[in-house]
């Protein structure tokens, strides 16, 4: 219980000392690699929570993936964020507020891993027992995701394809175009 | 990067084994963590070390993006056509119980194919992605 506790302080505090960072720093490089250290630091607190496949992915997609993407766009954008000269107390009470609020709220939740509490007692037991009986197979995050809810991951993976085909279409169309105002330049040239 | 030694070697050694990784997480989701989603990403990581390492032109060599984007849409063809066979064998829509010779073995292979259909998108939509963010940049400089 004692170790738990050391160990859920230790990952907070480095977590806070990443988003202080992440709000200080200006320029995109280190915006990009903060964000990735972020998001491992979030996958080491769902081991603790026992979510592996949540930490899994979000080491993978959240960590590694993303990273490169960002990186790889960083190419177009300038090296240096400008300095925000606006007014920032407007933003600093909606952050607070809101956040002292989600804090209070968070004292009525049930405890974590409490049997008893609702979203333990009304379709879960099913899914557990299901995925052991029906399905047979250990993991039940598998069971749910492809079997259960397989609805639900067909339309993500739509989602993924249609954002990939999204971007894919956009930049490709700029491509295009680049070239065509290149050739109307060159031939204004010529 | 391209004169490195370091890393040109270190990338071909872990070539394999990322996507040997990548392979064991797809297919191992059922009884470990793991599935689709990740093993896609993992294998995709692979072809984009080497893109990074060996250049974009020597990385759609090794994977050419016409069949990047054939793979793109196959992965959810591969998810709908399992749901389509479970109907066209008198179920519902992914319903993975009839396409065994028991429910359980229906249900295995039901979701051996979709996490499959899964992995397959989200690996191609991240490639295509990197490749057409690095290859926006040609297409500018031109």
């Amino acid at each position: 219980m004692i170790s738990e506790l050391i160990i859920n302080a230790f990952l907070v505090t480095i977590m806070l000392a990443v988003a202080i960072a992440l709000l200080k720093t200006r320029t995109v490089i280190f915006t990009i690699i903060l964000t990735s250290a972020y998001s491992l630091i979030a996958a080491l607190m769902f081991i603790t929570l026992d979510a592996v496949d949540v930490a899994f992915t979000e080491a993978s997609v959240g960590a590694g993936i993303s990273t490169i993407l960002f990186l790889a766009a960083m190419a177009y954008l300038p090296k240096e964020e400008e300095e925000n000269l606006n007014n920032q107390l407007l933003p600093f009470l909606t952050c607070f507020v809101l956040g002292g609020i989600l804090i209070w709220c968070s004292y009525d939740l049930p405890e974590i891993g409490l049997v008893s509490s609702p979203i333990h007692q009304h379709i879960v037991p099913d899914y557990i027992l299901g995925s052991r009986d029906d399905i047979g197979i250990p993991n039940i995050v598998t069971s749910v995701l492809a079997s259960y809810r397989g609805y639900d991951t067909f339309g993500e993976t739509i989602v993924v394809f249609t954002a990939g085909v999204a971007v894919l279409a956009l930049l490709k169309n700029n491509k295009e175009t680049g070239k065509q105002n290149s050739k109307k330049s060159k031939r204004k040239v010529g | 990067m391209h004169e490195n030694p370091i890393l040109r070697i270190s990338t071909k050694i872990l070539f394999a084994p990322i996507i040997l990784f990548g392979l064991y997480v797809q297919f191992h989701g059922d009884f470990g963590p793991g599935g689709g989603f990740q093993a896609g990403v993992i294998v995709a990581s692979a072809f984009i070390l080497y893109s990074i390492v060996f250049g974009i032109d020597k990385g759609t060599k090794l994977f050419p993006s016409n069949i990047n984007l054939i793979l793109l849409a196959l992965g959810g063809l591969l998810y709908g056509g399992v749901g389509i066979a479970s109907m066209i064998l008198g179920e519902e829509f992914l319903s993975y119980n009839i396409l065994g010779s028991s429910p359980q073995s229906g249900q295995h292979i039901g979701i051996l194919l979709v996490e499959f259909g899964v992995g397959l998108t989200v690996s191609n939509v991240m490639i295509a992605l990197f490749n057409a963010f690095v290859g926006f940049k040609s297409g500018k400089d031109k």
